[in-house]
């Protein structure tokens, strides 16, 4: 894992080295991007990758830190719900994502998870930055 | 090249029907080929191999077709109602005569069982025509009296041109769902189908192709980013439809603000399933349907936005109630889908199938149980590439991942309540309202948790049915709109108020 930003020691988003590599390829084609995790039906549950002058993030958004150097962020209210995991965000190969500029590259981000130990959950509460 | 007469689907296709190796798009009243030439690979869930190219659109065709929708809108929102009517009703028919083919189409472009698209996807897609026929004829305007002189008439006119974004679970449904209300209500469509279910509804429309008035109907296939984004951010749309999620969602209203127009969304849940103790109370034919309503989780591989994907048990039935309800779990048989005895089927995509294997993984790692199922069905043979996922039952707590998020597989996530209070803090303790089911044998107590869950539709000792004229759509995250009755066509129209003097008299003012 490389390209994440660590907050009180921790990260709360990381990328993998093949979504790394994808956005790297979409900001050089786009320009700055950014990542918004979705929810609900069909293709919920994904990472949704935005030229940052198309998606409005706002107030209540969670800013849960950067992959690739991209800032990653998600709802406050579905952030409470997800707060005791760390998110992964992986590729793998498929031909859906919306709008998300990987749409049409026959690759997909997927967000995989991982639970925080009790140190890291304690240090990231604590830090309180995305909070 | 693709096949499309690809084995093992070729034997079970009706009257030797087989797919193209190539669809176009429908503009027009014409299939037409995109701008730029260029196609993509459908892949078929049950096998996992490409069996058809499908027109990979761009903002070119996008705008052909709303050139054609806006050609043929002013005529045909002026179409008298009993045609437009007529024409719904003649496009049910033809669904009709061709069932099976539409459900061979739909289980290969899905992966779905054909036993749900012959029983249900289609005949409720079918109805829905009807009724939206049937609706359009008996709406009335109305008027006020406002004094002895003055009369205010109020005229439901169509918006016009609509864009609609529909989903890869329910293709040929989700399709009917929103084109029915559209077209009854005298609107020209232009529709994108999912990338990952693009195919059906091709099918579909050659049957009904000389049905309705070039340009009444634009069906545009392609990549989401490549010509669903075109369609939601156009100007010359006066409405746009979703479904979806919730980060979509929220991209569609942005664009939609820009435009000034609105928007209806249905963007899932994570809907509860709730058992009380009485259920239990009788070995009866009760307690028999609430075991198949707590199994329904699977129905669709549960790629249901409504998916039954929390359960709640009350505590002291629990294990009763779940040794019968593993049972019927255990007994769901999976396989090809185009085999009648199939219950279960493919999930849509690979990578539907790689999320799935996600939650299993955060799940374990969160310490719920797995008490059945929980990893990816390997099915051999023709069927060892296809997009299978065995029937899960999770048990942990509310707060736990797999409780909160749409998984959108056949997963169902199990835990136990002891009271009334407790069952609804928990079956409310979500980001969405958009289904609930209740099970009791207790009228009042299915009556005071009917009005207290916050979701649009609650099954009160049923679930999963979807039939026209109960009214469907999402409270909370779950998104803005209702649909599946006549108020859908509310949506699709705006009030024209003509405000009328019969006084011969001056106001006085001036």
């Amino acid at each position: 894992m490389a390209g994440s930003v660590h907050i009180g020691g921790v990260a709360r988003v990381v990328a993998t080295n093949a979504a790394l590599v994808l956005i790297a390829e979409l900001r050089a084609k786009h320009g700055p991007i950014l990542f918004h995790q979705s929810g609900g039906c069909c293709d919920g549950s994904s990472a949704m990758c935005y030229r940052q002058d198309e998606f409005l993030t706002g107030s209540d958004d969670v800013r849960l830190g950067e992959i690739g150097g991209a800032p990653f962020h998600m709802s406050r209210p579905q952030f409470d719900y997800w707060r005791h995991t760390q998110l992964i965000i992986d590729v793998v190969p498929g031909t859906g994502g919306m709008f998300s500029l990987e749409n049409g590259t026959g690759r997909r981000f997927l967000t995989r998870s991982r639970i925080f130990t009790n140190a890291e959950a304690t240090s990231l509460e604590a830090a309180s930055v995305t909070c | 090249m693709p096949d499309g007469a690809i084995r093992p689907l070729a034997e079970t296709a009706p009257d030797g029907f087989s797919f193209k190796t190539r669809y176009d798009n429908f503009i027009g009243g014409r299939f037409v080929s995109p701008v730029k030439g260029a196609y993509f690979g459908n892949v078929t869930p049950i096998t996992g191999q490409v069996y058809t190219e499908i027109a990979r659109s761009t903002e070119e065709d996008i705008n052909l077709a709303l050139d054609a929708a806006h050609g043929a809108a002013e005529r045909w929102g002026r179409t008298a109602v009993a045609e437009r009517a007529a024409m719904l009703n003649r496009i049910a028919d033809v669904m009709e005569q061709n069932l099976a083919l539409l459900a061979y189409a739909e289980t290969v472009d899905n992966g779905k069982p054909i036993r749900e698209t012959k029983a249900a996807d289609i005949p409720l897609a079918i109805d829905h025509f009807r009724y939206f026929a049937a609706c359009v004829r008996a709406q009335e305007g109305s008027l006020s009296q406002i004094d002895d002189t003055t009369v205010a008439y109020h005229f439901q006119e169509p918006l016009g041109v609509v864009g609609q974004i529909i989903p890869w679970n329910f293709p040929i449904l989700m399709a009917a769902w929103k084109l029915a209300p559209a077209i009854a209500a005298g609107n020209a469509v232009v529709i994108k189908p999912a990338e990952q279910t693009p195919a059906s509804i091709m099918v579909l429309m050659e049957l009904i192709a000389d049905i309705l008035p070039p340009g009444v109907l634009n069906v545009v296939n392609g990549f989401g980013l490549e010509a669903g984004k075109p369609l939601a951010s156009s100007k010359r749309i006066a409405k746009i439809a979703f479904t979806g999620e919730t980060t979509t969602g929220r991209l569609i209203m942005q664009y939609a603000s820009h435009n000034l127009i609105p928007v209806t969304l249905e963007l899932g849940g994570k809907s509860p399933n709730i058992f009380f103790a009485d259920v239990c109370n009788e070995d009866d034919a009760f307690f028999n349907k609430a075991i198949e309503g707590f199994v329904l989780f699977a129905l669709n591989q549960g790629e249901v936005c409504t998916c039954p994907s929390r359960a709640l048990i009350q505590e002291s039935i629990y294990d009763r109630f779940m040794e019968r309800a593993l049972a019927r779990v255990k007994a769901i048989r999976q396989g090809n889908p185009l085999d009648t005895a199939t219950m279960i089927g493919a999930q849509a995509s690979s990578e539907q199938v790689e999320k799935i294997m996600s939650y299993f993984d955060i799940g374990r790692q969160e310490g719920a149980e797995v008490l059945t199922g929980g990893a990816r069905a390997r099915l051999g043979g023709e069927l060892a590439e296809g997009f299978y996922i065995e029937p899960t039952v999770f048990r942990g707590h509310n707060r736990m991942r797999v409780f909160q998020e749409e998984i959108f597989g056949p997963v169902v996530s199990v835990t136990t309540f002891r009271n009334e209070d407790e069952a609804l803090g928990i079956a409310n303790d979500t980001l969405y309202g958009l289904g609930a089911g209740v099970w009791t044998r207790d009228g009042s107590r299915a009556y005071r948790f009917g009005r207290e869950i916050r979701a649009g539709r609650v099954w009160t000792n049923c679930y999963h049915l979807y039939p026209a004229h109960a009214a469907f759509g999402g409270y909370k995250q779950s998104g803005i709109g209702r649909e599946t009755h006549k108020m859908m066509l509310d949506h699709y129209q705006q009030t024209k108020n003509m405000l009328v003097s019969y006084s011969p008299n001056a106001l006085g003012f001036f």
